[in-house]
């Protein structure tokens, strides 16, 4: 018998802590719609996806009502899309851009994810032509999120593509100035980029994944750090065992998510992607949560150690709640998208060091960070670089999101509203590294990469 | 209680007052639904009360139940949701 108490708890981990499903993730293969035409390529994606997600909507309103739970997003992710775009001959692929924004608009979702290559090792010619056509699909679609994967652990660092990587960012910031640079907010750079990642900007349905597919992304980080206030004072190891307990159960809300939309859809469930995911309300912030341990503001020394320990006990108590993790799974440090972030951020004690320092042991990367619209390319490469050498070199996801916004300098803030929050322009060290993005190549793949 | 019976936990949040059961029960019996178990408490200062119901052949996503709870709940100045034990039996039962 479920206890009062129980209940209780349940209760104000959604009403008062913000735990919700952030999205159902509806993964779709898009293997069969190569055709010899653009057109007919893009009719068919267009067709497929609607057929697959047409019920993706209404079927997690139902599970909402079921259970009385908020599930934020429905989205989809699909295959990348220089696979599919190959055979089609086309020179440019803002057209299958706007065939995804479409197809997404349709079904009622709100990001579609898989304008993607995978160039960690080289890029074919597709791949190069869809990197190319980044900036002016993202500047004319609303839905469509891309992301490159220019490293892995395996294959070492594609030095060439994070050199046009950090071109391409300032040119998708430059077409999409009149709204920020948001653009850049629909684009990630990668190292060991998950193939079955539901959270945007960087969900793709890899090359190795089924037809079709479900993947939930959870969040909680209000929920963890409640849980925190209540062992004040008691030592790591306590506090070890009380996140490890708070993702457990969240973990499980999102397993029963997943199962059942799976069953009402008639598509197989993957994986639960158990990440603290912020957003900028007040009490959904994972900088507060690291706070809570003890520091007078997150990029305090201790931050990192902190955060490696949350992002480690999330998944101890995730992977005991589902036997199918998978994703990202850890904490997102995203600075504009979280309100404890964004006040370190502005107070000047988060700066883009500590935070790199920090993505060596978060889920993902240095994550919505906006800075000055004057950086050059070749620094944001380099930075693209450092944070690929880390995921690279410590078996890890890392990703970049950049936004470079035209126009403005420290001191200044871009609001891009909604989940995507508010971001102070951060201080970057523009000491010139172009020589070294210019040298072009492959970083080669570390030791430990040799496992066989 | 188990996850394959159709049961669902009705809670009510706020300030103990005159006819919360019975304007419950009232509409609970509209819709055929049986009270199996209600208690009450006070957490964290919270007037709480904890219903477990039989929905019979009631789905909750597909009928009104819910919004009239939660209409009630606004005429009898307190929350209320329904939501399916599913939920709660994922959550703290291994």
């Amino acid at each position: 018998m479920i206890n009062d108490y129980e209940i209780i708890e349940t209760m104000k981990m959604f009403s008062q802590q913000h735990l919700d499903i952030r999205t159902i993730t509806m993964g779709i293969s898009l293997y069969d719609c190569c055709a010899s035409t653009p057109e007919e390529s893009c009719q068919k994606i267009y067709d497929k996806i609607c057929r697959c997600a047409g019920r993706l909507v209404e079927v997690g309103d139902e599970i909402s009502r079921k259970y009385n739970v908020p599930i934020i997003h429905k989205r989809i992710s699909v295959t990348p899309i220089s696979m599919i775009a190959a055979a089609s001959g086309a020179k440019d692929y803002t057209i299958f851009a706007k065939t995804l924004d479409r197809a997404a608009k349709d079904c009622g979702v709100n990001f579609i994810g898989g304008f993607s290559a995978l160039v960690q090792k080289g890029c074919t010619k597709s791949d190069e032509i869809l990197m190319h056509s980044i900036p002016q699909a993202l500047a004319e679609t609303d839905f469509v999120c891309s992301s490159i994967n220019v490293a892995s652990t395996r294959s070492g660092i594609n030095m060439d593509a994070v050199r046009d990587m950090g071109v391409i960012i300032k040119e998708t910031a430059e077409a999409t100035k009149d709204s920020d640079a948001l653009g850049c907010a629909k684009l990630v750079v990668f190292a060991n980029a998950p193939e079955d990642n539901p959270f945007m900007a960087g969900a793709f349905l890899g090359p190795g994944e089924p037809e079709c597919v479900i993947n939930v992304g959870i969040s909680g980080p209000g929920v963890v750090k409640h849980a925190l206030e209540g062992v004040k004072g008691q030592d790591l190891g306590v506090v070890a065992e009380t996140i490890k307990k708070a993702a457990f159960k969240i973990t499980r809300v999102g397993e029963l998510v997943a199962r059942e939309a799976s069953e009402r859809l008639g598509v197989p469930f993957g994986i639960i992607d158990l990440s603290l995911a912020p957003t900028p309300a007040v009490g959904d912030s994972v900088a507060r949560l690291l706070e809570e341990f003890g520091l007078e503001t997150c990029g305090a020394w201790g931050t990192t150690a902190a955060l490696a320990m949350l992002n480690d006990a999330v998944k101890k108590g995730g992977t005991m709640a589902s036997s199918f993790v998978g994703g990202l799974s850890g904490a997102f440090i995203p600075v504009s998208e979280d309100e404890g972030m964004i006040a370190a951020a502005r107070s000047g004690s988060l700066r883009l060091e500590k935070l790199e320092a920090m993505t060596c042991v978060c889920s993902v990367g240095l994550d919505m960070i906006a800075i000055p619209g004057d950086t050059t390319a070749e620094v944001i490469s380099g930075i693209i670089a450092d944070e690929m050498a880390l995921g690279t070199f410590n078996n890890k996801t890392t990703a970049v999101r950049l936004i470079p916004v035209p126009g403005k300098g420290v001191g200044d803030s871009v609001e891009f509203g909604g989940l995507l929050g508010t971001a102070p322009i951060m201080p970057v060290n523009t000491a010139s590294c172009a020589d070294f993005i210019h040298r072009g190549g492959r970083i080669p793949a570390p030791i430990h990469s040799m496992r066989n | 209680m188990d996850q394959e019976k159709n049961t669902a936990v009705v809670t009510v949040l706020g300030r103990d007052r005159v006819g919360i059961i019975a304007g419950i029960a009232t509409l609970l019996t509209e819709y055929g639904i049986n009270i199996n178990d209600i208690s009450q408490t006070i957490l964290d200062d919270i007037f709480t009360m904890v219903m477990i119901v039989d929905l019979k052949d009631v789905v909750i996503e597909q009928s009104d139940i819910a919004d009239r709870l939660n209409a009630l709940g606004d005429e009898l100045g307190v929350q209320i949701t329904i939501q399916h034990t599913g939920l709660f039996n994922a959550m703290h039962r291994i």
